[in-house]
């Protein structure tokens, strides 16, 4: 035979064949798909990524459908969302699914995240895989607020005069920098013009490569699992692990069955509560932006108010309040750190001693009581709530090297357990 | 000539492509970043504003926009000038010398204006950019936005987002989120009432 590449792709012929002989279609399916092997074991927590990925799709199909009927300029965007609210058929589903997407996103993204200080996914050799999903956060972020800003309510308008300028608090350049993201000398036209550009189309490209490079770095080095081993230790004789099963039928199908779940919740929520009391649309924002007029409490969207309650519980000092921002800044930049700040000899909680599960605990109170301080005005006794729960929040990070160390440890099975 | 292959010589072509490309593109991307400068027209739309301030009674308040952000003028009663270095002890910064203003206002001291009748500055918090509310009373108990300013209050500018106080020319009190006082735009007068706003010298308006 004269041509001989048809077995690189395994069956030949057809349109199949054709195609695997032009593109590494089959292969590409099964390197990811039908002969990925996960562990056994996955659980519960196992849901969050393929649903922030089910979530990354919605915002995406939502977002394009959403641009067709908005005006990005000062003057009609606040109309041509009462237009899509109102006028346009079905608008109202598409823009719920899309605002409410977002809290959806980033409800999973922090079950995600748990998931992963539970059982030590982020631990060597998967260092790369929890960086690229911290800087996923960060551009999550980046994007959810510039969304926020382009409805242009009130609450948008005087969001985004906050955000921004947190960049003045910045020695020097401070000033000039913030000119330069406004285009302007205040939140314009220019702002909303670029943030909506920015969100549709920079920011998105972004989040999809960095979800990518995520995947696959994760199929690079294999899954974790709620025991923390490696199953690629123990494999059979076509160096399969033993613990492991193809991710599709197996996973596939489970994840399924998260999906059924999830959507149950998220459609109820889009149905009978799309503004969930003021959480996920806030009330202010259903006001025209008024520049003169700041709306009496500024709080942003829940997502962001742990961080925003670390940035006011820090109080200005020598004549700028940099520090709250840059403690802001370092909440985040901190998780970049954890796979090295983790000394641990085992990764997963379930042969971790009680001194992590405290601080967990403790690190999971501060960071949901921080989401609360940010809700409220800064009186009565939320500042200083926010004060000790920012630094119980740091102290789960900075201290981690030592109580990871001395805190006691059980033994590792060699092989997944099973919980029936 | 030798069939040897020159590494350094290479590696040294290879590093001024590759810093010569970089140049390139350190220059490419001005022009994109520049893009987001304030426009031309951002720019026209930045020029002075003049107000009439004549029929602003003693006590009332005047709230015009000057490149997109309120501007506060205050006509202050006479009671209210002579005490305005009374509480200098209370203040973050009492002279302005952390603060944003001309150096014809920051010479001024206490009163912070050109005419100490009328107070003009920025309605623009310095902590994050909120809009403060007018809150003149002296001892104000009056709520607002759920916060009692409490009896040493002598009365000036209240920021409804994050607490901030400020006294009526705009010197922000001790330990408040906010760092510096309001700041106090480039404003001259035309006549003995007539404001221009975004100039020095009322002759040179543009």
């Amino acid at each position: 035979m004269a041509v001989a590449p048809e077995s690189a792709g395994g069956k030949s012929g057809g349109l199949t064949g054709w195609i695997d002989q032009r593109f590494p279609m089959t292969k590409l399916w099964k390197e990811h798909v039908s002969e990925y092997y996960a562990p056994k074991n996955f659980n519960f927590w196992y849901y969050f990524g393929s649903l922030a990925l089910l979530i990354l799709v919605n915002q995406l199909i939502t977002g394009i459908f959403l641009t067709m009927s908005y005006k990005p300029s000062s003057a009609e965007a606040f109309s041509s969302i009462e237009y899509i609210m109102r006028d346009v058929d079905w608008g109202w589903l598409i823009r719920y699914l899309h605002s409410t997407g977002a809290s959806a996103f980033f409800i999973v993204v922090y079950l995600h995240m748990f998931r992963a200080l539970l059982y030590g996914s982020h631990r060597k050799p998967r260092e790369l895989v929890w960086i690229f999903g911290c800087l996923i956060l960060l551009l999550l972020m980046a994007e959810a607020f510039m969304g926020y800003v382009l409805p242009w309510g009130n609450m948008s308008y005087w969001g985004a005069q906050v955000i921004v300028s947190l960049f003045s608090s910045i020695p020097i350049v401070g000033q000039s920098l913030v000119e330069w993201i406004r285009g302007d000398y205040y939140i314009a036209d220019a702002t909303l013009n670029r943030f909506f550009a920015l969100h549709v189309a920079a920011l998105p490209l972004a989040l999809i490569f960095l979800v990518l490079a995520h995947v696959m770095a994760l199929h690079e080095v294999g899954s974790n699992n709620p025991d923390g081993i490696e199953i690629k230790k123990h494999k059979d004789a076509q160096g399969r692990p033993l613990d492991g099963i193809p991710f599709h039928p197996y996973y596939t199908v489970k994840d399924l069955v998260g999906v059924a779940g999830f959507l149950l919740i998220f459609c109820g929520v889009i149905f009978f509560a799309p503004a969930f009391g003021g959480l996920f649309l806030e009330s202010p924002n259903f006001e025209p932006a008024n520049p003169l007029q700041t709306p009496p409490h500024i709080a942003p969207v829940w997502y962001f108010t742990p961080f925003y309650a670390m940035l006011r519980a820090v109080p200005s000092f020598a004549g700028t309040q940099v520090w709250g921002v840059m403690v802001m800044g370092a909440s985040i930049i901190v998780l970049f750190f954890v796979p090295w700040l983790d000394r641990s000899p085992v990764k997963s909680i379930r042969y971790r001693g009680p001194i992590y599960k405290i601080m967990l605990t403790i690190f999971v109170l501060s960071f949901v009581t921080l989401g609360l301080c940010g809700l409220k005005p800064p009186a009565g006794i939320y500042p200083n709530l926010a004060k000790v729960c920012t630094v119980l929040y740091f102290a789960f990070f900075l201290l981690m090297p030592w109580y990871t160390r001395f805190d006691s440890v059980k033994p590792v099975p060699e092989r997944v357990t099973q919980h029936a | 000539m030798s069939e040897e292959v020159d590494h350094s010589r290479r590696r040294l072509l290879t590093a001024a492509t590759v810093g010569t490309g970089a140049i390139g593109v350190a220059f490419a991307a001005v022009p994109f970043l520049a893009s987001w400068q304030p426009s031309a027209r951002a720019k026209a739309l930045g020029a002075p504003v003049e107000v009439d301030a004549s029929k602003l009674e003693a006590g009332q308040m005047l709230k015009v926009v000057w490149r997109g952000q309120a501007v506060f003028i205050v006509r202050r009663v006479r009671g209210i000038i002579d005490h305005l270095g009374d509480h200098d002890g209370m203040l973050a910064d009492p002279k302005s010398d952390d603060s944003m203003q001309p150096d014809y206002i920051k010479a001024t001291g206490a009163v912070r204006a050109r005419n100490p009748e009328y107070w003009v500055g920025l309605a623009v918090c310095t902590h994050l950019g909120c809009s403060p509310l007018g809150a003149f009373e002296a001892n104000n108990a009056f709520q607002v936005a759920g916060a009692d300013l409490g009896a040493n209050w002598p009365g000036g500018f209240y920021c409804p987002c994050h607490g901030s106080k400020y006294d009526l020319s705009g010197r922000v009190f001790k330990s408040m989120p906010a760092p510096k006082n309001l700041t106090v735009p480039p404003y001259a007068f035309a006549d003995a009432a007539r404001i221009v706003i975004g100039v020095d010298d009322a002759a040179k308006k543009a």
